[in-house]
């Protein structure tokens, strides 16, 4: 069986025949050729595969891609605008808030979240809204720094 | 990974979604996902169809009145705890849903895909049963309520049968002199319950009158702690009374505690009074 669906990704709208079991993220990465979403665990816990569904953070990898249908989805590559990175995506760069760098998509669309909904988080707050994510190379302490300065730069 | 295939269906309306759920035997009812897609692609479900029941905008919202939370089972983790009113009058319930795994998983798993899947390091089949929650059921027989003492049979299997829907829940509003509370030791990986507590205590006059104590992570369903129980009925709520009462839950758990590669069961059952205890001090602190 194939259903058609329709599904935006960073404002580009597909409409695809997909077997029900597909996941979004095989939906996101290998039909919209958003590779920046990564798939790190078969487990739903390594979060790097993180992305917003209708404005919303959720893991791509533990939802169909016809579950989608209709939805928007953003992904890293939908946050930059006209060339301009967004104040995340600085700050991790200005605090090397990474190192493989395999985790950070879905960190940075997971601080989105946490930032959505509490805009001004303390480091546990931010310890917190990250504990959905992991990562292998950098022990945490600079995601967390650049975090704090997104959000001091967002707040002006 | 990839699920074995199925067949999708997608039901519009509660009553579409009972009628596809008879027509279609072995069929599984899709919420949130969370439970059943991550089994799904580990193949250790392979059902042939798939009802998504996710856009039923009847299983959908929270009301207060005439004293009770209706909760419908599409409630995710992340509604259940910004709800001010959930927060007010079933404080354990708030705090349990804020405590579920991460915001991402809080943000699509439901509450009645919670109950229905019913693991037993899940948080909130503890927590309602320990709050005396009413589970409404649809199904080819028609309507029915079970109580959550009735509602967990054994791990994974719980009063909703094959062909039935969860639509709401039902939990009684904070009485004068409750408070409730969840107090949780979670897996620092999986975020699952290792122990975890809820505790509903209701104080008059400076003396605990009722008192419920729920823990799971524990057993194969969640194990009320009757001793504890009665142990805290009739005193006033201290420190000392309430470790008095923490101390007796080992004769409650019998020997049937679960144990992983993370937590033996004799840690797990180790550690269960101390979190016995943080939770009823929490709740004898919120009671009013
Ligand atoms: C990484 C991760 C961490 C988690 N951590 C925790 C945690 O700390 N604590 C915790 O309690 N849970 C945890 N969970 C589980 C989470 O709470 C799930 O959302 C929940 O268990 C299932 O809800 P769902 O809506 O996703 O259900 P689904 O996965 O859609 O369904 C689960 C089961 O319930 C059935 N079902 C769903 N809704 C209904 C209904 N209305 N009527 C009848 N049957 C129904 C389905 O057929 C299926 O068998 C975690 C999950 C993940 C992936
Ligand atoms: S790929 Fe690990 S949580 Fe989605
Ligand atoms: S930077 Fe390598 S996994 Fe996080």
């Amino acid at each position: 069986m194939t259903v058609r669906i329709s599904i935006t990704v960073n404002g580009r709208r597909f409409d695809r025949d997909v077997e029900p079991r597909q996941l979004l993220v095989h939906f996101i990465r290998d039909l919209g050729g958003f590779t920046g979403t990564k798939i790190g665990c078969d487990t739903s816990q390594c979060g790097s595969c993180t992305v917003l569904l209708d404005g919303v953070a959720m893991k791509s990898c533990t939802c169909l891609a016809v579950q989608a249908d209709g939805s928007e989805v953003i992904t890293i590559e939908g946050l930059a605008k006209e060339g301009q990175l967004h104040p995340l995506q600085e700050a991790f760069w200005n605090k090397h808030g990474l190192q493989c760098g395999f985790c950070t998509p879905g960190m940075i669309m997971a601080s989105h979240e946490l930032l959505r909904t509490n805009p001004k988080p303390t480091d546990d707050a931010i310890r917190h809204g990250l504990a959905g994510n992991l990562c292998r190379c950098t022990g945490y302490q600079n995601i967390v720094r650049a975090v704090r300065e997104a959000a001091t730069a967002m707040a002006k | 990974m990839y699920a074995s295939n199925f067949n999708y269906l997608r039901a519009g309306t509660l009553a579409e979604a009972s009628a596809l759920l008879q027509k279609n035997p072995g069929a599984k009812v899709l919420a949130g996902g969370h439970s059943l897609i991550p089994l799904m692609k580990l193949r250790l479900a392979s059902p042939t169809v798939v009802i998504d029941i996710g856009r039923v905008p009847e299983l959908r919202g929270i009301s207060l009145s005439g004293g009770a939370l209706t909760i419908g089972a599409l409630t995710t983790h992340a509604e259940l705890a910004a709800s001010a009113a959930v927060q007010d009058a079933a404080q354990a319930l708030s705090e349990a849903a804020g405590h579920v795994g991460d915001p991402a998983v809080r943000n699509r798993g439901t509450i009645g895909g919670n109950v229905a899947h019913a693991d037993p390091a899940s948080d909130l089949p503890a927590v309602l049963t320990a709050l005396g929650a009413t589970f409404h059921i649809t199904g080819p027989g028609g309507r029915r309520s079970v109580q959550a003492s009735d509602f967990f049979k054994g791990m994974m299997n719980t009063a909703v049968g094959e062909h039935d829907i969860l639509t709401t829940i039902e939990v009684p509003a904070r009485a004068a002199g409750q408070g409730s509370a969840y107090a949780k030791f979670e897996h620092p990986a999986s975020r699952y319950a290792v122990v975890g507590v809820a505790a509903c205590v209701i104080v008059n006059g400076g003396t605990c009158v009722a008192a419920s104590i729920v823990l799971c992570g524990l057993t194969s369903t969640p194990a009320r702690a009757k001793s504890g129980e009665q142990a805290l009925v009739g005193q006033a709520l201290t420190r000392e009374t309430i470790a008095a009462a923490a101390g007796k839950v080992g004769t409650d758990l019998g020997s049937d505690v679960l144990g992983d590669i993370f937590a033996s069961a004799e840690y797990r059952a180790a550690v269960a009074p101390v979190y016995v205890r943080r939770a009823v001090e929490a709740a004898a602190s919120r009671a009013r």
